[in-house]
């Protein structure tokens, strides 16, 4: 195993490399630049006060924001988590309803759990087949109980971008806090915090092209927006999240943010000109592959590929040389298909089949390539020793059979 | 996961892929699993007048395990008799290819394929 070279990279939904020069700006901080940012009364303090800083404003220019509404945290899963339950515990006297969506990410569903457990109410829309929220229902599922909307930006398994703007403006018009997890979109689609009329925003580094282990949240300051602090200490990050900075993590995550901004419209561009290539190839040399999710309203590098009659764990074993991640089952602990496919009403025998493939921005024409020829082979010999297939091909409708459930 | 060397030789070497005549009166058909949970085998015998397998073949859709599960279970057929390949049991399968408690079911399914074929193939032949 360990003779063979390292697989092509093609996971960027799941985490993405550390940008080279991301990593130039954060070595500094872990060792001449070693002080503590709430150190105010030397030099050491104030060094690297003034680097967290910096990078709180590269944070926050790169989404249409002030910079005193970026709260660090350690990753987006804190941050939703800190949203929700700081929303619920300074408001949630005075309403008692969130609204969410079936195609969130589990650490925004878990926290909804444990809110209902505490006795809120919590809605969760279903979506369409496309993946994207019905915005009527959206608007008639609000109540005067409703505190929160939590809708997620771009879905993480099959990168379809919900309309925040259209969201924000219903929100607003009805006087609901508005949050998302933008763990997926933040440096991917542009996102302005007052066009959009977003309240409440979670960021995470190693989404794009940061560090591990730190991430963001927004808060809104005008018109104002509170949080219960979920962690307690030396009231760091206006009493909100409290805890010693990373100096080296948050200069990371802005350095990466800065390097977004410069850089989001070419890479966007050069990404879908790869990805509508791998696209228009698999369709042209295989049958009977499907899209999951939108293909217009969709982040440039995500594609979600259910390549019927052959399962998704097998065929990752067939491409080997390839790193992606799949939504069957058998590849997840609960030996569950996807929850995210089968909400877009995608068969649970079609969930079994499918890839996620996910390019970023060390992603090569060349890889592309030989992505595709991998995939194009491996299915077509599992196709040739797939039972379905075969019944296919003699025109039975696997649907019309008593398979017996195991 | 990492899987057994037994499991990836037989997943890139699979023996006996293919399909048999099923309306042959010598084959027998088992066809075993769901779609819809990930795993589907099609396991057939061709039974000799004197009641031996003489040959097997599979095809299978599923994850590496499963299909070496398949291509393992036509290797072990052959040459038997019907009350012997009655005998394999799944656990069999499990130690010969090494799998991991979350791919029992593979092996389950396996021996499972085995009893519906020659289920079939007795019924044929009103056995």
């Amino acid at each position: 195993m360990t003779d063979n070279p390292k697989p092509i990279y093609l996971d960027y939904q799941a985490t993405t490399p550390l940008d080279p020069r991301v990593l130039e700006a954060m070595l500094p901080h872990f060792q001449e630049k070693f002080g503590n940012p709430h150190s105010r009364n030397h030099f050491y303090g104030w060094e690297a006060e003034e680097s967290t800083e910096k990078a709180r404003g590269q944070i926050a220019s790169l989404i249409g924001a002030d910079p005193r509404e970026i709260i660090f945290t350690s990753g987006a899963t804190e941050s939703n988590n800190l949203a929700l339950k700081g929303i619920v515990d300074f408001y949630g006297h005075q309403k008692n309803h969130i609204i969410t969506c079936v195609t969130e990410h589990k650490c925004i569903l878990d926290t909804c759990r444990h809110l209902e457990q505490k006795g809120l109410k919590v809605t969760y829309l279903p979506v369409q087949a496309n993946g994207i929220i019905d915005l009527n229902q959206l608007e008639n599922t609000i109540t005067n109980q409703t505190l929160l909307v939590s809708i997620m930006a771009v879905n993480n398994e099959i990168g379809v971008i919900q309309p925040l703007a259209e969201i924000g403006k219903i929100c607003r018009r009805n006087g609901v806090f508005f949050h998302t997890d933008a763990a997926q979109a933040v440096g991917k689609i542009p996102l302005d915090m007052d066009k959009m009329n977003i309240d409440l925003l979670s960021i995470s580094g190693h989404k794009v092209y940061g560090p591990k282990g730190i991430g963001a949240l927004y808060v809104r300051r005008k018109p104002r927006v509170r949080v219960m602090a979920q962690v307690n200490g030396g009231g760091q990050e206006r009493g909100m999240r409290s805890g010693t900075l990373s100096p080296a993590l948050c200069v990371g995550l802005g350095e990466a943010c800065s390097i977004a901004a410069q850089e989001m419209i070419q890479e966007s561009a050069r990404l879908l000109n790869l990805r509508t290539r791998f696209y228009d190839r698999i369709l042209k040399e295989l049958p009977e592959v499907y899209l999951n999710g939108d293909l217009e309203q969709r982040i440039p590098g995500n594609l979600n590929l259910s390549f019927a009659y052959v399962e998704g764990e097998g065929l990752m074993m067939g491409i080997k040389n390839l790193a992606v991640s799949s939504g069957s089952a058998c590849t997840s602990a609960s030996l569950e298909p996807s929850y995210v496919l089968r909400a877009l009403g995608v068969s649970e025998d079609l969930a079994h089949t499918s890839l996620r493939l996910g390019f970023g921005r060390f992603t090569t024409e060349e890889e592309i390539e030989i992505a595709a020829t991998s995939i194009i082979e491996a299915v077509k010999k599992l196709r040739s020793m797939s039972p379905l297939w075969e019944m296919a091909q003699e025109g039975i409708d696997i649907k019309n059979i008593q398979w017996a459930g195991h | 996961m990492a899987y057994s060397k037994q499991v990836i030789d037989h997943y890139e070497n699979p023996r006996n892929v293919g399909s048999f005549a099923k309306d042959d009166p010598s084959i027998g058909t088992g066809l075993v699993g769901a779609p819809s949970c990930g795993d589907v085998m099609k396991l057939q015998i061709k039974v000799s007048s004197d009641g031996i397998i003489e040959d097997a073949k599979f095809k299978t859709f599923g994850c590496g395990s499963a299909i070496a599960s398949s291509s393992l279970t036509t290797e072990m057929l052959k040459g038997l008799n019907l009350n012997e390949a009655l005998e394999i049991k799944n656990m069999e399968i499990v130690e010969e290819l090494g799998l991991p408690p979350v791919k029992i079911h593979c092996s389950v399914l396996a021996e499972d394929a085995i009893k519906a074929a020659i289920k079939d193939y007795k019924e044929k032949n009103s056995l």
